[in-house]
């Protein structure tokens, strides 16, 4: 499980949050909850280790983040606002190529049958420049589906999606947390897991 | 699904970058174009005393390498880095710095290796003897390679600075002095018929050291660029 303590995160001179605590518990779901600028996404990249924190200890399954650091990576699994698809490859090959770097070899038999659950059947083999904002982010929300780790961080996954697709994300995280997975998230849309209370933290 | 190893690691990032540079044929070509353009200039600007292009020779193809592999640096990572991709590898839960020397070798492929083979039709220009020309391949053989993973430590630091390209060639020329020192050296001793074991085994020596210690700091000065 993933716990924070006392954490405090600053960009420039300003300081965004300070003593923040939580923990997150296996088939658990929270939602991080601001304003724009209230550090929402700092958070989660502080999670991820990109930003150091000025203050407090992430650890995760008792032992620091910074410690285990890649014995972490291999549990989590981080979405951001970038897609971290290249225009110039198919869907198919970017979700390979992704989940290869997740340490997974996934096959095209896997990939495509992912691929076409994110609702891209037919566009597999397209170069991604060619495909909408909406389908982009579809393939880059099929990694959720083949990704092995425990820990989903999830910065704005409902960004340029369709009602459709909100569904779906709803339905791939309540799987997610039945496995006993966990999923810490920010969002300004709604989102509901049926059956699963949602924690919320606020930033203020 | 299977767990990939860090061999398997290795040869994806290569096989990615490769796919990716023949899908952007032009970035490629550029960095090729470019060092043919300058080395041929010189002979045009100088004249064609063939004394004096023989001597040059060397010199003015070390140092279009150096420039055209400059040229490139700047994309190594900032690609990655503006479309999220390079937070994903930074997150896969092996070495990154596998990773980094993987962009490395891709980096080299595309624009190192395309150099050293385009080298001895440039070299004829100045009238270099079968000799020279095979001891400048070797020399640029193992040069180039050094030249991109020094480079990389420069292009992570500058990594999304505004102006980097700049930046980039002045942090990092200085540093490839040794391998143009040592690169032309090669060429001018066995021109002279001097031995060239001492400064191949010093280039060699510079790419080893440049294996085992660059893709570990240019993985740390990624990190701190990615804040």
């Amino acid at each position: 499980m993933l716990e924070v303590s006392n954490l405090a995160c600053s960009r420039g001179d300003h300081r965004l949050f300070s003593e923040l605590s939580f923990t997150l518990d296996f088939g658990q779901i929270m939602q991080v909850q601001g304003t724009n600028g209230s550090g929402k996404t700092s958070l989660l990249r502080t999670l991820c280790g990109f930003i150091i924190p000025d203050e407090g200890d992430i650890t995760w399954r008792g032992e620091s983040t910074r410690e285990l650091d890649e014995e972490y990576f291999a549990e989590m699994m981080y979405l951001g606002h970038l897609n971290s698809i290249k225009d110039e490859l198919s869907a198919l090959e970017n979700l390979r190529i992704s989940s290869g770097f997740s340490g997974v070899e996934l096959d095209e038999k896997e990939a495509i049958s992912a691929l076409s659950r994110m609702g891209l059947r037919g566009r597999e083999l397209l170069p991604t420049k060619v495909l909408s904002q909406g389908q982009r982010r579809r393939v880059a929300l099929a990694r959720l589906l083949v990704s092995q780790a425990k820990l989903w961080v999830l910065d704005e996954p409902l960004a340029a999606l369709d009602v459709g697709a909100v569904a779906l994300i709803q339905e791939l995280i309540a799987e997610h947390l039945k496995k006993q997975g966990a999923v810490i998230f920010t969002t300004h849309q709604p989102l509901e897991v049926a059956g699963i209370e949602m924690r919320s933290i606020s930033l203020s | 699904m299977k767990k990939s190893s860090l061999l398997d690691l290795l040869v994806l990032v290569i096989r990615r970058d490769l796919v990716l540079a023949m899908r952007r044929r032009a970035d490629v070509l550029t960095t090729l174009i470019f060092f043919v353009m300058v080395v041929s200039l010189f002979p045009l600007g100088v004249g064609p005393e063939m004394a004096m292009l023989r001597k040059m020779a060397a010199g003015v193809l070390w140092v279009a390498a150096l420039l055209s592999s400059m040229l490139s640096l700047g994309r190594l990572f900032s690609a990655d880095y503006l479309d999220g991709t390079l937070e994903q590898m930074m997150l896969a839960p092996q070495s990154l710095s596998m990773l980094v020397l993987g962009k490395m070798v891709a980096h080299w492929m595309v624009s190192g290796l395309p150099l050293v083979l385009m080298a001895p039709v440039l070299g004829l220009q100045f009238d270099m003897s079968v000799e020279a020309l095979g001891v400048l391949i070797l020399g640029l053989l193992l040069g180039s390679p050094v030249l991109s993973m020094i480079g990389a430590i420069g292009a992570a630091l500058t990594l999304g600075l505004r102006g980097g390209g700049v930046l980039l060639s002045l942090l990092v020329l200085p540093l490839t002095i040794p391998v143009l020192i040592f690169g032309t050296g090669a060429v001018e001793a066995i021109s002279s018929g001097l031995d060239i074991t001492s400064h191949l085994s010093f280039l060699g020596a510079l790419l080893l050291l440049a294996l085992v210690f660059t893709p570990w700091v240019t993985a740390q000065a990624l990190r701190i660029s990615m804040e």
